[in-house]
């Protein structure tokens, strides 16, 4: 059975997404700034670094505890950009709306927009609107991208984290995807689980200017904190060893994936960064973000190690050694 | 969920294992019959923590793997009926049957729906009044009562566009299948936690008394797993079989009376096929005359042709334990999670895709 259409797999943020970009998107635009893979596209016009990213947003419910599709759109391009040390300045919003979607619903949603890049200290200044039959589109879809300035002297890439660098993340891991998911095929888990949804430049900024040994940062969303820690451990040619014990995880959404047979490590973030460190500096890095609205539960998980370049260990609770590989595809609930 | 702290404590494990390495002298080939273990001894790094003795060989308790191509062929059949909504769990989407996969049939614009309970089915059938709801029912004990309820309710409320397609499969029947099997060493079995919920401890006691072999009833945490070992390492070393729980916070001996009733008023016994394994005499369930109604094989024609398991495939084989994922020449070559060829590679809970997922 070979594969002639395209499957929700691919779109998971695990290895069928990874494979989709790297064999047929990435050879067909061929060019040394995409090469890079990072959250955002960097590049210097006239003596100054940009970067310029942009994100498509689809997510069903387009209401969740916690935010909704709106500001989830503004977020998610706001923390590409700064998981790059930029900036974030101006942004551009493209909206699919599907025929019959309620004025108020519109309404709510642009408004949690205005209220996001308010937060994020951005400008939303450009836009499109394009409405579709109904059915040709699932409510609202919304396309953000957004270009920001990244400040002399910060380099910051997937490519960067070294031996000796601690891993902090900056909260409690998988709050966004159980959130939406148990809102979703009409669950009915009584928690109180919200989406993490939030804006991450201005932590970012402290951080930066607490150290200029920040060697990489990533926010993981889609494919979660295992996917992620596996793009940089590839990116950087390094091995990475995580803690279980240390991974901050709610009680409730631990449950959760206890329930339906997920792993939490794959499981979405919309407001957490992982933030590889240098050594000598991590705690100051960790006291500014636990300082940080965004950052207050921020702990080490792990550190980067000289051998084993591009795979991820995690040492277990119970003091074994297992490997943390990529999401291979959707997780899907189990059912026993 | 704080009571099951306990069990994850790090010191409580090591404790365990170093009791397992002071007695362990036999190799002994135990078998964890669950997927949910299976998962739980690779989440937790469980096999490098045992000594060389112990081997410990994943059985055939992952619902999923054990589901017949056939089976999965008559899915796909029901999927393309016109006007028929399928509702599944996600685990089945990427198995392959014969030509296809739920998933290849949802991309081609199929209305395949995952959901979470048999319930979530009738619901669908409910605010869908002018299409036919078919919900594929596989899994163990476990799951098969809650089913079994679903069809109840679907009669008390009078719906008459849901039915549901029965490939349940027993647990106990595929013990003795397995210790009758040719080529099959086991010295025991480390027993299914959620299902034995259900059967209770006195499902194995025929199997522990006809074949001589230990049993031990065991919890999904680190901690419960080490010690059903232990319990089974000790068993062995001094040539007992007796059946033994460590689950007792879940599983009593009678298990859950009330549930099998309701399972056996809509199923009865059946001889089933599972998957690379073959017949086994009265290990399925099969929706009973009474409720034929409610019966998708009543309602729709779903014969499929024989079909012969992809050439090379060791799932039967590895569900038996006679073989490991590595040892089976497709595994990391052709078959990955993300173009599986067998069954055991796709679901979250099979043993190739653990092995692939950890060890790879």
């Amino acid at each position: 059975m070979s594969i002639d259409k395209i499957l929700l797999d691919h779109g998971s943020g695990g290895k069928a997404s990874h494979s989709l970009i790297a064999d047929l998107l990435v050879p067909e635009f061929e060019n040394p700034i995409l090469a890079q893979l990072d959250d955002s596209a960097i590049f210097d016009i006239e003596g100054k670094r940009l970067a310029f990213s942009t994100d498509t947003y689809v997510v069903d419910p387009i209401f969740f505890p916690g935010g909704n599709i709106g500001d989830l759109a503004v977020n998610g391009t706001v923390n590409d950009l700064a998981m790059c040390g930029a900036t974030p300045l101006y942004l551009s919003v493209g909206l699919i709306i599907e025929e019959g979607l309620s004025m108020a619903d519109l309404k709510k949603i642009l408004k949690a927009m205005r209220e996001a890049a308010r937060k994020a200290d951005v400008l939303i200044v450009t836009g499109d609107t394009k409405v579709v039959p109904n059915g040709a589109a699932d409510k609202i879809f919304i396309n953000t991208s957004g270009v920001g300035l990244i400040p002399e002297g910060t380099n910051i890439s997937g490519h960067n984290a070294r031996p000796g660098d601690k891993i902090i993340i900056s909260g409690t891991i998988a709050d966004h995807g159980i959130t939406v998911l148990t809102q979703r095929e009409g669950m009915t888990f009584e928690s109180p689980i919200q989406s993490d949804t939030a804006p991450l430049n201005h932590m970012v900024r402290e951080m930066i200017a607490a150290s200029d040994q920040v060697h990489a940062l990533r926010d993981p969303t889609r494919g979660g904190v295992g996917t992620s820690l596996n793009e940089i451990a590839a990116q950087s040619k390094v091995g990475i060893k995580i803690y279980e014990e240390a991974l901050p995880i709610r009680e409730e959404v631990s449950g959760i994936c206890e329930l339906l047979g997920f792993d939490p490590l794959y499981v979405a973030n919309e407001g957490k960064l992982l933030a590889f460190v240098g050594p000598d500096v991590w705690e100051k890095v960790l006291e500014t973000m636990k300082a940080s609205e965004y950052g207050k539960d921020a702990c080490i998980i792990g550190e980067v190690v000289a051998d084993s370049p591009g795979k991820v260990f995690m040492k277990t609770r119970i003091g074994s050694t297992r490997i943390v590989n990529m999401l291979t595809g959707e997780q899907l609930p189990r059912i026993c | 969920m704080k009571h099951i702290d306990e069990y994850r404590d790090p010191e409580l494990s090591r404790k365990i294992v170093d009791k397992i390495r002071a007695i362990s002298r036999k190799r002994v080939r135990l078998m964890e019959v669950c997927g949910t273990h299976t998962m739980a001894i690779f989440r937790s790094g469980i096999r490098a923590l045992l000594p060389e003795t112990i081997t410990l060989l994943s059985g055939p308790g992952c619902p999923v793997c054990v589901t017949s191509q056939q089976e999965i062929d008559a899915f796909i059949k029901v999927a393309r009926v016109k006007d028929v909504i399928v509702a599944t769990f996600g685990d089945l989407m990427r198995v392959p049957g014969t030509h296809s996969s739920l998933q290849k049939e949802r991309a081609k614009g199929k209305e395949i729906q995952i959901v979470y309970s048999a319930f979530d089915a009738l619901d669908l059938a409910e605010s869908n009044p002018q299409k036919d709801v078919v919900f594929l029912g596989i899994g163990f004990e476990t799951t098969a009562p809650t089913i079994a309820a679903s069809i109840m309710e679907a009669e008390k409320r009078e719906l008459d566009n849901f039915s549901v397609l029965s490939a349940h499969k027993l647990v106990p029947p595929a013990l003795s299948a397995l210790m009758t099997a040719d080529d099959v060493r086991i010295d025991g079995f480390i027993c299914p936690g959620h299902v034995s919920v259900i059967i209770g401890t006195r499902a194995y006691v025929p199997v522990v008394e006809k074949y001589h072999i230990p049993c031990v009833v065991s919890g999904f945490e680190p901690a419960d797993i080490l010690q059903s070992i232990y319990m089974l390492v000790k068993q062995t070393e001094t040539g007992d079989a007796t059946l033994e729980n460590e689950y007792r916070r879940a599983v009593a001996f009678e298990g859950n009376k009330k549930a099998r009733q309701i399972m056996y008023k809509v199923f009865e016994p059946t001889d089933a096929r599972w998957r690379g394994i073959g017949t086994i005499p009265q290990s399925g369930l099969k929706i009973r005359r009474e409720f034929d109604s409610f019966n998708a094989e009543k309602r729709f024609d779903l014969s499929v042709p024989d079909s012969k398991e992809p050439k090379g495939c060791a799932c039967g084989e590895i569900l038996m334990g006679m073989k490991t994922p590595p040892e089976c020449p497709l595994y990391n070559e052709v078959c990955t999670p993300s173009h599986p060829v067998g069954p055991c590679m796709v679901s979250t809970e099979g043993t190739c895709a653990a092995y692939y997922k950890y060890d790879a």
